[in-house]
């Protein structure tokens, strides 16, 4: 690491940039764009210099390109920088930052490298510095798979660092005072005489110096910030009204816009007659865009009702008419000519399931939509010599880029301006929206246009997360799991995906399997098989993606053997796992839940282990088996995360991440006639409201040295756990998704 | 028409039948009431109509004209927060915080009517107010933190 470590350092410009008034630290000049300079692990006296803190004498504005969906990152991201440059978070604004290459997400690239995350052999530490490379070259600077507290938890530290010593530098030669002789604090340079020099004081001429590169990071018992619960820099503005998100903002001169689209997926609309709409009220001009059409009003409500207005001939989609269609899809590629990956086989599980007693089951999960609170919508003003973008987005650099592309312009004369996103969950990987505002903006060249989706057009027309079966065989031998095949089929959700930003995704798609085979059990005979379906409706990365579905299976299939075998379901797991970071996950929720102790009559308890996202991730849900159904009384929550950031924001998103998982686990489905969406608004899809949410107990646990995010692994335990849950209490084991299509909840 | 919006009234030239929803938003630049369903099954769009929670999708601005209108705005803001809004931030109830201009002033209305609610009347008041990112736990112990508050004031 050593020699890759000095080569990344001379690959770098490394220099400070002037702005206006102030200094910027600094950003990077990629000489080899393929140099992978985040190979080394930088520690004690290593180079590096930061993209991430831009001083001006307005303030200190610290750069967070991790989007925020509500996850907290923008806290997090200033908390880590906030803690080696010596600032308090009340002192600095955050700033999502340009679309940028030197913005690129390393820690996506992990789990996209076919090896288990528990595997840091040679040969999986090789592949995941190519996928590092490769992550650079696109610049993807993308939110997603729970990656930015990996992502950043060096690098922004680094980044602080390296501006704190600057500015010390600078102090040092504007007083005379040795730098070893200074401390920092509060945003200042603090002299032995007591004397304070404040940041934004010394950073004209931190601009003008060569930036210090060699920098230590602070050991962690010396953290101010890190670890501890820390007040949100969002809390007040979210809790007043004043946060202002993507289809809050305001451009002078703004129209609004709404689309009608196809509302067969994928077809396009024909025959397109605007003239009553043209009439109404407020409307400015019909335009049509990809998928349907669009209508440009001076308020939104008005485009809405006049998009309604719009005559058009439906045209017809490319996908299944029915669901039986998608499902006899799915149904059809569980065959040799269709695996996509067999990366766990063990034992000799063939021969093991030829004259035994077999167990069988088939899983189901169906698509389900994103639908987060705020409907997506983009503004775009097109001019002459440039084009500005203010939208929520977690892929800036593709709408960046598909904008140049639509309007022509060169993509450094495209503005992307990222806003606080009201929810994501995956939604906000796609970027119609963007494209249809962009070409209702050049129908009115000059103008900003902001295109609100409906409702409507919003959950009709999501990505949904991927449709999947799973089909499991297994045998049991005294009282133990002895064989455990598991089949999975679905579509791949990375191809539907990529190819939409015209990128051919080539080799197997390790989500058909992921929360699945890389789970951390020994079985004498294992086996875990990939099947790919061919592309049905489109889909998208949906909140914890293929562990999604994958996590419900495999738990639950396991859960299955446990019981046929006569074994308790903690115990076998625990005898089964090797992992010893898993174990303690499981080892946590037993002895929060009291696991074993009796619960009485008509209730039952569940638990589920599902390591996704490097996270091993145990929970123990318990419920009543009332009169009027099933009630969810309780949720224990441990989870492997190396290095708790914030205890109270981990708290918050675990349990948001539970009751995620419950919600849509028993109350929803998307599904398709002739291509439509049948369900078109909250009334059909609206997964866990608060009177059915458990109460929830969450423990973060710190025993491995990899950090790891939050935002995901909790989703793919909870639907197992509740229905491993039901099984105990009612004897009944649901194995498809929703639940209440099998059975009522109260 | 004339609307009266946070204690101050404001003239706006709009449909009888535009929601109220919208005339705040795009009309007089009022966002933080939030649009989420349009149907009223989100209730992200909660103001107050001379004090009662309503949803502002389902109101049309012809309806309220003599009414006084209160946005989470005119709640309270952060040098003078309401009781309901300093318990959201004493727990930290936001992740992305959309739906939470709703939740607060569901709260706000439903504590004026009840400040010893019960856990089953707080989980009676509230879910129709939906939240996707799932900080109900966090909800139920600000409205009773809120709720102590005003039992108190």
């Amino acid at each position: 690491m050593g020699k890759l470590g000095t080569i990344a350092r001379r690959t770098f410009l490394i220099g400070s940039v002037a702005v206006a008034g102030g200094v910027a630290f600094g950003y990077y000049m990629y000489k080899r764009p393929a140099a992978n300079p985040l190979l080394e692990e930088l520690g004690e006296g290593e180079t590096a210099l930061t993209e991430y803190v831009r001083i001006s004498s307005d303030g200190i504005t610290l750069i967070t390109p991790r989007a925020d969906k509500g996850q907290g990152v923008y806290s997090m991201q200033a908390a880590l920088i906030a803690e080696e440059l010596d600032v308090e978070l009340e002192q600095v604004t955050v700033d999502p930052g340009p679309p940028s290459p030197a913005y690129y997400n390393t820690a996506l690239s992990e789990e996209a490298a076919p090896f288990r995350s528990t595997d840091d052999g040679f040969a999986a530490e090789s592949v995941r510095s190519v996928m590092d490379v490769l992550m650079k070259f696109l610049g993807m600077q993308i939110t997603g798979g729970s990656t930015s507290a990996p992502d950043g938890y060096q690098k922004l530290r680094i980044a602080g660092a390296v501006a704190r010593e600057t500015l010390k530098k600078a102090a040092s030669q504007k007083t005379g005072v040795a730098v070893a002789d200074l401390t920092t604090e509060g945003g200042a340079v603090l002299l032995p005489d007591g004397t304070s020099l404040s940041y934004i004081d010394l950073a004209p001429m931190a601009a003008q110096i060569e930036p210090v590169t060699e920098v230590s990071l602070r050991d962690p018992s010396t953290w101010r910030l890190i670890g501890q619960p820390m007040q949100r820099v969002d809390i007040v503005d979210k809790s007043t009204g004043r946060l202002v998100y993507g289809i809050d903002h305001k451009v002078e001169g703004m129209l609004h816009a709404a689309v009608k689209l196809n509302p067969a997926q994928g077809g396009e609309m024909s025959a397109i007659d605007g003239s009553e709409a043209e009439k109404m009220r407020g409307v400015v001009k019909v335009v049509p865009v990809k998928g349907g059409v669009g209508v440009i009003a001076d308020n939104t409500w008005r485009a809405m009702q006049a998009a309604e207005a719009v005559k058009f001939e439906t045209g017809p989609s490319p996908f299944p008419a029915s669901m039986d269609d998608h499902w006899s899809a799915l149904e059809a590629s569980f065959v040799e000519d269709a695996v996509d990956s067999r990366q766990r086989d063990e034992g000799d599980t063939a021969a093991r399931l030829e004259g035994a007693e077999v167990f069988e089951a088939e899983y189901r999960a169906p698509y389900l939509a994103h639908a987060p609170l705020e409907p997506v919508s983009a503004i775009v003003q097109v001019q002459d010599d440039r084009v500005d973008v203010w939208t929520g987005t977690q892929i800036p650099r593709f709408v960046q880029s598909n904008v140049a592309d639509l309007t022509g312009m060169d993509i450094e004369k495209v503005h992307v301006h990222v806003f606080m996103m009201g929810g994501s969950f995956g939604h906000r990987l796609e970027d119609e929206v963007v494209k249809q505002a962009t070409q209702l903006a050049m129908a009115v060249k000059g103008k900003p246009v902001k295109l609100t989706y409906s409702r409507e057009e919003d959950m009709m027309h999501d990505f949904t997360r991927q449709i999947a079966m799973a089909r499991m065989k297994g045998t049991v031998k005294d009282g133990k799991v002895e064989t455990l095949d598991l089949g999975i089929a679905m579509p791949s959700v990375v191809v539907s995906q990529m190819g939409r930003q015209g990128f051919p995704v080539p080799g197997p798609d390790l989500q058909i399997v992921a929360g699945a085979w890389e789970q951390p059990y020994r079985i004498p005979n294992y086996r875990v098989t990939g099947y790919r379906a061919p592309q049905l409706a489109p889909i998208s990365s949906w909140r914890s993606v293929g562990a999604s579905s994958n996590g419900f299976f495999h738990d639950c299939a396991l859960d299955e053997l446990i019981h046929a075998a006569g074994a308790d379901p903690m115990e076998e797991r625990l005898r089964l796992m090797w992992h010893d970071a898993s174990r303690k996950t499981l080892e946590a929720v037993a002895e929060m839940s009291n696991w074993g102790s009796d619960l009485g009559a008509n209730r039952g308890r569940g638990v589920a282990f599902v390591m996704s996202f490097g996270v091993p991730t145990a929970e123990v849900v318990e419920v009543t088996n009332t009169p009027d159904g099933i009630k969810i009384d309780k949720v224990y929550v441990a989870a492997e995360v190396g290095r708790v950031i914030d205890p109270l924001n981990f708290d918050n998103l675990v349990k948001g991440g539970v009751v995620w998982g419950l919600g849509h686990a028993m109350n929803c489905e998307i599904t398709y006639t002739d291509g439509v969406a049948d369900q078109t608004n909250y009334h059909a899809f609206e997964a866990m409201r608060l009177y059915q949410c458990p109460e929830i107990e969450v423990r973060g646990l710190e025993n491995s040295d990899k950090i790891r995010g939050i935002g995901e692994p909790p989703v793919p335990p909870a639907a197992a756990a509740l229905a491993n849950a039901i099984y105990a209490a009612t004897g009944q084991r649901i194995r498809e998704m929703p639940f209440n299509k099998h059975i009522d909840f109260v | 028409m004339k609307l009266s919006v946070n204690g101050k009234s404001h003239d706006v030239d709009v449909e009888n039948d535009m929601p109220l929803l919208w005339v705040l938003r795009d009309e007089l630049g009022i966002t933080g009431v939030k649009y989420g369903c349009g149907i009223a099954q989100c209730g992200a769009c909660t103001v107050h109509i001379d004090g009662q929670a309503v949803r502002s999708c389902q109101i049309a601005a012809g309806e309220v004209e003599d009414a006084e209108i209160t946005t989470i705005e005119g709640l309270g803001q952060p040098e003078a927060l309401h009781a309901v809004q300093s318990a959201w931030i004493e727990h930290q109830v936001a992740q992305c915080g959309y739906c939470q201009s709703g939740q607060i002033m569901q709260a706000a209305s439903f504590l004026q009517l009840n400040d010893e609610p019960t856990d089953e009347d707080i989980d009676f008041a509230m879910s129709a107010n939906l939240c996707r990112c799932g900080t109900y736990p966090r909800i139920r112990e600000a409205v009773k933190t809120a709720a102590k508050t005003l039992r108190g004031a």
